[in-house]
């Protein structure tokens, strides 16, 4: 079976262009495009990190290893299309348009986290593992119904697909032909079970075969491959062809979250290694130098310019007014029923009011 | 309430197609979501011709997944339709608890409103027509205990059909049970149209200043048998109709309390936990020294519902319920 599913790349670790019929569209600007992407996700990632040791956020779920998986789906999406995200792609959300201090917010705790900015259609990250696949499935199957060409993705990692939720969306997306990409990353560990614990199957990819629709295994740190896949899907998808399930294989290299030590489950140095092997951004670094065009200050500048996007976003976040009690209960139902009333009131007296 | 003034005379099951009938007449982002919906109508025939009238995009045969056509029925909801989901008995609703407890419930908080869930989830609930095992569930409880979705029970025609539009309009997630065993047990007029019975209210069904009997659903014929049996001991009961579990009737509650002084509730539901338990904080909170005995509840045991050879041992009858109301009344 593995073999029926073979990981496709276009640009591979050496930033080799492996694939012929890619070799004119990976040019200079879309490399640099998609490298501004990456870099600034990751260090996104990196702040987070530091915010949470500093106790400026809450517990933090890392992606850093799997950005190009993140980066390329993102961008394959149109404006107008759906996003369901998962607590691991706020570096997909991002590129895909979501305000980053309300990311921040987030992670801080804060339910104004997870509005995204006006027109964009993201919905706040799944928390329980897969149940966000049958949202997209429906949410979907809404714009088919509308008669609309927008699409939806929905993100989920490699032990999501164990979970009911995953194959009761899958079936319902491929009956009714919803305009859905089932985008997976898989980065080989649900926190510390590894996949061969997971699955009896080699790939993910083949678990379309169930439903009849397309499999497609890629290489998660290949971000051209991650990003004309995810197209070719969502073509496919507006296409009224119905839904497509990506494999996209990579590595966290990390944690799952800030709570978690990697080092229990697993040996860290395979992560070390593949840091300067198979690493999503040093592989554009290698197509940069073999064809003459990296410059180390604009690597410097596009990094200051991520920073300060950063930092700005950081002081945004910290300077968010804090949380209103009055909030918890005004937003159960449009109108609060006698007794979330009596409790919001009984509790603001308490306090001597609504605290701003 | 009634917008229109001719009726036609129906059982429970026959107004909810009506009902459902009619809103999805009246409003197009309304959709019918659930197994055997299509040509079969349902297994109790609640949507018996509406997929013919509608379609099979509007009146849709989903896969036999609770948690997936419950899940995609938030995506659907989220995105301008109006989802009415059969659930084909309540005992098997809980592979859909996930969806309902993480998601449907919750999405209007956790992004302040900006994603909302107005959805209804039907389905058919309790005791008492000799079905087959888990069939029988009367779990309601498990759902008023859910931040953010209201649970309503009709147990009248007119109140199915009334209840049932103004869940399809209420902005948030509302779970409405309907009781099997009044599914075709009486008939009622009910109006043609469009009409709405508001979710939160009660309805006294039955005067009386010696004791109050607070039941919903099929319990509710039970209890008014039981309180015309009393009134030839010369008590009389005064019946209440809870129909909305969530937010239940606090007013109706109170009054009534205390004016009779004396409650017994009756629920098939096991007692632990259950929703009398609710009804007794709202006497504890606002009736506390208008009592003149200690409320009786009248409810399911704590036991699984027994396979139907049991059920009548199981389910509250009109001697139990008698038998309660002597207790308070020569307390």
């Amino acid at each position: 079976m593995i073999n029926q599913f073979p990981i496709q790349q276009i640009m591979d670790a050496n930033g080799k262009v492996v694939s012929p019929e890619y070799e004119e569209r990976i040019n200079e600007n879309l490399v640099k495009d998609f490298y501004k992407q990456l870099v600034r996700i990751r260090l996104f990632d990196r702040k987070a990190i530091s915010l949470q040791r500093q106790g400026r956020i809450g517990t933090y779920a890392p992606f850093e290893g799997q950005e190009a998986s993140q980066v390329g789906s993102a961008l394959a999406l149109e404006p107008s299309d759906w996003m369901f995200p998962t607590y691991r792609e706020h570096g997909a959300a991002f590129v895909f348009g979501h305000s980053l201090r309300n990311i921040l917010l987030f992670w801080n705790g804060r339910n104004e986290g997870c509005i995204p900015p006006i027109g964009k259609k993201i919905f706040p990250p799944g928390i329980p593992i897969a149940t966000q696949i049958p949202h997209a499935a429906g949410a979907a199957l809404a714009e088919k119904m509308k008669g609309t060409s927008h699409a939806a993705i929905a993100y989920f990692g490699d032990g999501a697909t164990s979970e009911g939720d995953f194959h009761e969306g899958l079936n319902f997306a491929s009956v009714c032909k919803a305009p859905v990409v089932f985008f997976n990353q898989n980065n080989q560990y649900a926190i510390s079970v590894p996949i061969e614990k997971q699955m009896n199957t080699k790939t993910i990819a083949q678990k379309a075969i169930a439903y009849d629709i397309p499999g497609i295994r890629v290489d998660g740190n290949d971000v051209f491959i991650v990003y004309f896949e995810t197209l070719k899907a969502l073509e496919r998808a507006r296409d009224g062809e119905g839904p497509t399930l990506i494999e996209a294989v990579t590595w966290r290299y990390g944690a799952h979250t800030t709570a978690d030590d990697p080092s229990k489950y697993r040996n860290q140095s395979d992560s070390n290694s593949r840091r300067l092997e198979t690493d999503p951004i040093l592989r554009l670094e290698k197509w940069m130098k073999n064809e003459g065009i990296f410059k180390e200050e604009w690597v410097r500048e596009i990094e200051e310019e991520a920073s300060k996007e950063i930092e700005e976003a950081v002081a945004d976040m910290e300077a968010f007014p804090p949380a209103n009690p009055a909030d918890i209960f005004d937003h159960v139902f449009a109108e609060p029923t006698w007794q979330i009333k009596e409790q919001k009131e009984e509790y603001l007296r308490l306090i001597g009011g609504v605290r701003n | 309430m009634s917008t229109s003034l001719r009726t036609k005379t129906m059982t429970l099951i026959q107004a909810i197609t009506d009902g459902l009938d009619t809103m999805l007449a009246e409003r197009q982002e309304v959709i019918l979501m659930g197994e055997d919906i299509g040509k079969n109508g349902g297994v109790f025939r609640a949507t018996d011709g509406l997929q013919e009238k509608y379609g099979e995009t509007r009146v849709m045969d989903t896969p036999l997944s609770e948690a997936g056509f419950v899940g995609a029925g938030i995506g659907l909801a989220v995105n301008g339709f109006l989802p009415v989901i059969e659930i084909q008995f309540l005992g098997f609703i809980y592979p859909a608890y996930e969806q309902i407890m993480t998601h449907a419930t919750r999405l209007r908080m956790r992004t302040m409103g900006h994603y909302t869930v107005p959805m209804v989830i039907r389905a058919p609930y309790g005791a008492g027509v000799r079905a087959p095992e888990i069939h029988c569930d009367s779990t309601e409880a498990i759902f008023t205990h859910m931040p953010g979705i209201k649970v309503v029970c009709p147990s009248s025609p007119y109140d199915a059909k009334g209840l049932l539009i103004a869940a399809i309009e209420d902005p948030d997630p509302v779970l409405f049970l309907e009781p099997m065993r009044m599914y075709r047990a009486a008939k009622e007029e009910v109006p043609d149209g469009k009409y709405k019975v508001e979710i939160g209210k009660a309805n006294k069904l039955l005067e009386g200043d010696d004791v109050t009997v607070v039941c919903w659903g099929a319990m509710v014929q039970v209890a008014l048998n039981a309180a015309m049996e009393m009134e030839e001991e010369g008590i009389h009961c005064e019946v209440i109709d809870l129909r909305t579990l969530y937010p239940i009737d606090k007013e109706m509650i109170a009054e009534s309390i205390q004016k009779t002084g004396r409650m017994v509730i009756v629920h098939e539901a096991h007692a632990t936990g259950g929703v009398g338990n609710d009804i007794l904080a709202v006497i504890n909170d606002t009736s506390f020294l208008y009592q003149k005995a200690p409320t009786e509840r009248v409810t399911g045991f704590d036991t699984p519902v027994p396979y139907f050879g049991f059920e009548d041992h199981y389910l509250p009858n009109e001697i139990r319920i008698m038998h309660a109301i002597r207790k308070v009344t020569s307390f």
